[in-house]
């Protein structure tokens, strides 16, 4: 794994992104990593744009400033795509994860995107409604991340989601929860 | 060294919890942002019964800073926490505090005032604050603020000081960014802290003591004054010795000033907060580069570590001084204005410059640590210096 791997978080609020980049975030204290994430404030009402950034390293992180150039960005909400630049200041061999039924080579020619960037799609919304009953995409995308950079790993993420949630909610929660993380780490498509 | 526990969590919640194991009895506090949570958090300790403090919601800063002078007086542990504009309204009660003797502890999340309105980071409360008489330590991530809380209380309640102390972290970057944390067990925080012993409380009613009496003209005013400012130039001696059984204990350092690479440095940045690490990343680079590039970070900032910061800054060429304050009308930002000071008696005195930077939450990016430094090396190869603060990466 490389020295200090970026993320950039594009989701409306209320999708869970803040609780995915919490959940990458301890995920990778279990694996005994370094790691920072932090929302951007400003005026919070229920579907507007937000981004969320999540740091991680194998060693101790001093940088307290902005991400300007992540090595992977996620959407939560593909909708967002006419609405950000998603690719911007992204690392030329970075990698966009994408929740959508849109194949990743559509997205890609789309955006206009090098060849050196891996653009990555998984329907986390179809799965989250499937699992969950919920259109919660959160949970599935790290599933996604998990499989598409290897930044964390996919038992950690699961294992931490059960004692996580084991507090507040109930064994059919937990376990639709899991599903959705293995069915996302399994039908993501990357081009 | 006893057992601690690796956490991702915020600045705030650590501090909530740093709160709680010190076991206040009365916590008084007013919400407001980036402070939110630390009084959110303790709050619902005590709704769990996990700390047995009296939680007073007041209806304003004033008000908790008057009820945290009240409960002191009377002999209670005391701790709150505030921010920004909850700061400036606390303004008369700081200073009451402090001529009262009063080792209140409160946490103090940095942030911009206004006008314009702004709820991000910089130092304008705090700095505004600097001549109120309280102990300021900063913190520069999630773990020196834990830290520092967990110290102040010590501090403040050492007969040889008896001054409240205020805690201070940066807004959002370090209040509610989630980082990596070792927290201590209860017992040795509490054993840490120790039992508060009040001097002239005024609930021992075997020893009646009238407090912040009148001291008019032929009064002793002016002698409390000096005892008063005997007592904070005590209290250097006292942080550092507080600093050094708390390191001793959780393993992590502690100074009045924290140097990096300093040995051989020719160009050095002196910072306060978490721009510190943005500074160390840049300078390791520049080290990298052949550039003998070196950091010093300040977190005791009253009493100010003069002394210190000139030994630090001996064989350096050319300094930067980063302030993420204003002192309008003044020759520059109130830590250049001190590191100045401190270099007045040096044999050796380098050029120093400073630097505005990230007033309300503007972004400390990188390439704007990496120019301060150009601007260094280029001073130091005889370009003159330049006067009055550059407001670094303003548009």
């Amino acid at each position: 794994m490389q020295q200090l791997t970026e993320i950039r978080w594009h989701a409306r609020a209320g999708q869970g992104a803040v609780t995915a980049a919490k959940l990458v975030a301890e995920t990778a204290l279990a694996a005994d990593q370094y790691m920072q994430a932090m929302p951007e404030y400003g005026p919070e009402r229920m579907g507007a744009p937000i981004k969320a950034f999540t740091r991680i390293s194998p060693e101790p992180i001093d940088i307290h400033c902005n991400i300007e150039n992540p090595n992977v960005v996620i959407l939560l909400d593909d909708t967002l795509l006419d609405v950000v630049d998603v690719a911007e200041g992204l690392v030329a061999d970075g990698t966009i994860i994408i929740n959508t039924c849109t194949p990743p080579d559509a997205i890609k020619r789309a955006l206009g995107l090098a060849d050196s960037i891996t653009v990555a799609c998984v329907d986390a919304s179809g799965i989250a409604l499937d699992t969950i009953k919920r259109d919660i995409p959160n949970t599935p995308m790290v599933g996604a991340l998990a499989k598409v950079t290897g930044a964390v790993e996919i038992d950690s993420v699961k294992s931490l989601l059960a004692k996580t949630f084991g507090k507040k909610f109930g064994q059919d929660i937990i376990d639709a929860n899991l599903a959705s993380v293995d069915r996302a780490y399994e039908e993501v498509t990357t081009a | 060294m006893p057992e601690q526990k690796t956490v991702a969590t915020t600045g705030n919640s650590v501090v909530a919890e740093a709160f709680r194991q010190c076991a206040p009895d009365v916590v008084p506090a007013y919400p407001i942002t980036p402070q939110t949570t630390i009084v959110e958090e303790f709050a619902k300790f005590v709704a769990q019964g996990r700390v047995h403090a009296e939680y007073v919601p007041v209806e304003s800063e004033h008000s908790a800073m008057s009820a945290c002078v009240g409960a002191s007086a009377a002999g209670a542990r005391v701790m709150t926490a505030t921010s920004s504009q909850g700061l400036a309204l606390m303004w008369e009660e700081l200073h009451i505090a402090s001529g009262m003797r009063l080792p209140i502890v409160m946490a103090n999340a940095n942030r911009a005032l206004s006008a314009p309105i702004n709820i991000h980071c910089d130092h304008s409360d705090v700095m505004g604050a600097r001549d109120t008489g309280w102990v300021m330590l900063f913190a520069e991530t999630a773990q020196e603020a834990y830290d520092n809380t967990i110290m102040s209380i010590p501090i403040a309640e050492d007969p040889e000081v008896l001054l409240p102390v205020m805690t201070c972290l940066d807004g959002f970057i370090t209040t509610h960014s989630i980082d990596r944390v070792q927290l201590m067990d209860d017992e040795s925080v509490s054993a840490f802290v120790g039992e508060y012993k009040p001097v002239n409380a005024l609930l021992d009613l075997d020893n009646p003591v009238s407090h912040g009496s009148f001291a008019g003209l032929g009064g002793p005013y002016f002698e409390f004054k000096r005892s008063q400012r005997e007592a904070i130039d005590r209290s250097k001696a006292v942080v550092e010795r507080v600093g050094a059984a708390f390191s001793e204990l959780s393993g992590r350092p502690f100074g009045l000033i924290e140097t990096d690479m300093m040995d051989d440095a020719e160009v050095a940045v002196v910072v306060i907060g978490s721009t510190a690490g943005n500074v160390r990343h840049v300078a390791k680079q520049l080290r990298a580069e052949g550039v003998k590039a070196g950091l010093v970070k300040v977190r005791c900032f009253r009493p100010f570590p003069y002394a210190e910061l000139a030994a630090a800054l001996a064989g350096v060429k050319a300094v930067a001084v980063l302030d993420r304050a204003e002192s309008f009308g003044a020759e520059g930002g109130p830590l250049y204005l001190e590191t100045r000071s401190a270099l007045y008696d040096a044999e050796h005195r380098p050029a120093v410059v400073n630097y505005v930077y990230g007033l309300g939450g503007s972004d400390v990016k990188l390439e704007l640590i990496r120019s301060v430094f150009t601007d260094l090396s280029d001073i130091a190869t005889g370009t003159p210096a330049l006067h009055g603060p550059v407001y670094l990466g303003a548009r």
